[in-house]
């Protein structure tokens, strides 16, 4: 493969609480290169905690390091907050589970894409306004014009998060973050919105890091997936080859979930194994 | 056993009024049998959990008529039936009151129903659940989400009712808890000989603990399928094979109808 996007080398996150510190992500690694990256794990597991460790979004209680965090040519690790806005958004996108609370509710959609665009690129508002119709239309909603003028609570979920990725994307970012961009979405809208990111992943040539809970979806959207549990990545494997894992929590968790063409009297439940902390 | 426990027939609700009136159920009927498990499944909005606040009687708003067990659900509140039907929701930390301990929440309908022998009524359902008495004197917020939702169906189970309504009762829990949550829900059916209806929007979790399912949509019921059906993909309606394909993971060839839908709207 050719220079990865980003290299993430033992990165750590923790913060002090009255019982000690706690470890929320301990010395993960992993690159991302052109290709769509599934990070899951149950909550509490650190997967969130990396995508907003990567932007540096953590709250300010934590405390993060890492041997190597860089994207592209720049040292993430490094950088200061100046330098992280120029970054935010720009290079690095991230679309968060619920657009609900993720859109300004007071501003217009169509504003608030173009305003997106505007922050990171000299352009006029006529230009802004073209771009943004343009972007509409490459998240396939089909009436740009009328959507461009709704505010965020007359759209549906589907929408919102459509909504979202053509706000992300307008700048043209090289890496993109998405934390759990479907759980709020029903399973049919789920899968329009995730061909939308799929084809917009694949013909821009992005970075993707897909975090979710949901082994399925992620096995089957992603091209590579980071099994995480307890802040570290117990396995990493091709996504095709989920069901040939071999670490026993991913074992666990594949057998833990009800399935659709097989009857089981009872589900094997998940036994944690301490040792799974420190392996 | 004799005639369905459950017996609902044209049941309607409708909220708003004029231009913005909507029907949210509109014109269901099904029979439940005895120590069934029966799934409503189907997306945000399609009236499956209006359904179970109809019958269980939370909304009293609605027409067409539902017995449970042989008793007609009154259009009030109706303390009788609250020891025949009792519900369990999807988010265990909305369901619980934050400043309560669990005994509290415990021994509240044990006193609403003036019945005797508390303590020992809480030690039971407790044990039932997989929790140790001691849980009686925590708080919601000292119980992980599967020892809450452990908790919210205990407070179901108080009253030893017949008939549990399930609100998407795992859908807030880890997969792992899931398993456990879903084992408890199944032992105890054997063990207290209850009839279910579980609202889910998984098609894994109904295939696991259904023994029928009847797919909503827009507030009706498109069709009734039998486990057997569902496993083997043996359905008549578009929707249901989009949902049921929909289940199994993202696929490039799929195209849903709902792509035109959510396009054109």
């Amino acid at each position: 493969m050719s220079e990865p996007i980003l290299t993430v080398d033992g990165l750590s996150v923790s913060f002090r609480s009255p019982q000690g510190v706690v470890q929320a992500v301990r010395g993960i690694s992993f690159t991302v290169g052109r290709e769509k990256v599934g990070i899951v794990g149950e909550s509490g597991s650190g997967k969130s905690m990396t995508g907003r460790a990567i932007l540096k979004l953590t709250p300010p209680s934590a405390q993060v390091s890492a041997r190597v965090l860089r994207f592209r040519d720049i040292d993430l690790a490094k950088a200061d907050e100046r330098a992280m806005r120029a970054i935010r958004g720009d290079r690095i996108g991230m679309i968060l589970q619920d657009p609900k609370f993720a859109l300004n509710p007071v501003q217009t959609v169509g504003r608030q894409i173009a305003e997106a665009f505007r922050i990171h690129r000299s352009a006029s508002g006529a230009e802004a306004k073209d771009r943004t119709l343009a972007m509409l239309e490459a998240v396939k909603i089909r009436n740009p014009r009328r959507v461009f003028d709704l505010y965020p609570h007359e759209v549906s979920g589907g929408m919102g998060q459509r909504i979202m990725i053509a706000m992300m994307l307008i700048p043209e970012p090289d890496l993109l973050i998405a934390d759990e961009p479907t759980s709020a979405l029903d399973v049919t809208v789920r899968l329009s919105v995730l061909r939308i990111l799929d084809e917009l992943v694949s013909d821009r040539g992005l970075g993707l890091i897909f975090i979710s809970h949901d082994l399925n979806l992620v096995a089957t959207f992603c091209d590579r997936v980071l099994i995480m549990y307890a802040g570290r990545i117990v396995e990493s494997l091709p996504a095709i080859e989920l069901h040939r894992a071999q670490h026993p929590y991913t074992r666990g968790l594949l057998e833990s979930l009800p399935r659709i063409n097989e009857r089981r009297e009872r589900l094997p439940v998940l036994t944690r194994d301490p040792a799974w902390l420190t392996a | 056993m004799s005639g369905p426990v459950i017996c609902v027939r044209d049941l309607r609700v409708s909220f708003g009024r004029g231009a913005s009136l909507i029907h949210a159920v509109d014109g269901v009927s099904f029979d439940v049998a005895e120590g069934e498990v029966f799934g409503l499944v189907g997306e945000s909005g399609c009236g499956k959990s209006t359904i179970l606040r109809a019958i269980s009687g939370l909304n009293t708003e609605w027409t067409g008529s539902a017995t449970i067990a042989g008793r007609p659900v009154a259009h009030r509140r109706d303390p009788t039936m609250a020891r025949i039907v009792q519900m369990v929701f999807q988010d265990p930390y909305g369901s619980l009151h934050p400043k309560h301990t669990v005994e509290t929440a415990l021994m509240e309908p044990i006193r609403i129903h003036g019945l005797d022998s508390g303590a020992r009524r809480i030690d039971r359902v407790l044990t039932e659940v997989g929790l140790s008495p001691a849980f009686r004197y925590r708080y919601p917020h000292q119980l992980s989400g599967g020892q809450r939702q452990r908790v919210a169906i205990a407070r179901a189970l108080i009253l030893e009712p017949r008939v549990l309504l399930l609100d998407e009762p795992t859908s807030a829990l880890d997969v792992s808890v899931q398993a456990e949550i879903l084992n408890l829900l199944s032992d105890i059916k054997r063990m207290e000989k209850l009839t279910y209806v579980l609202v889910s929007h998984d098609f894994g979790v109904i295939a696991h603990m259904c023994d029928r399912v009847a797919v909503m949509n827009h507030g009706m019921m498109l069709e009734e399928l039998t486990v057997e059906d569902l496993m083997e993909g043996r359905m008549r309606h578009d929707y249901t094979r989009d949902l049921y394909e929909a289940s199994a993971g993202y696929s490039r060839r799929l195209q849903t109808r709902a792509d035109e839908a959510d396009a054109a709207a």
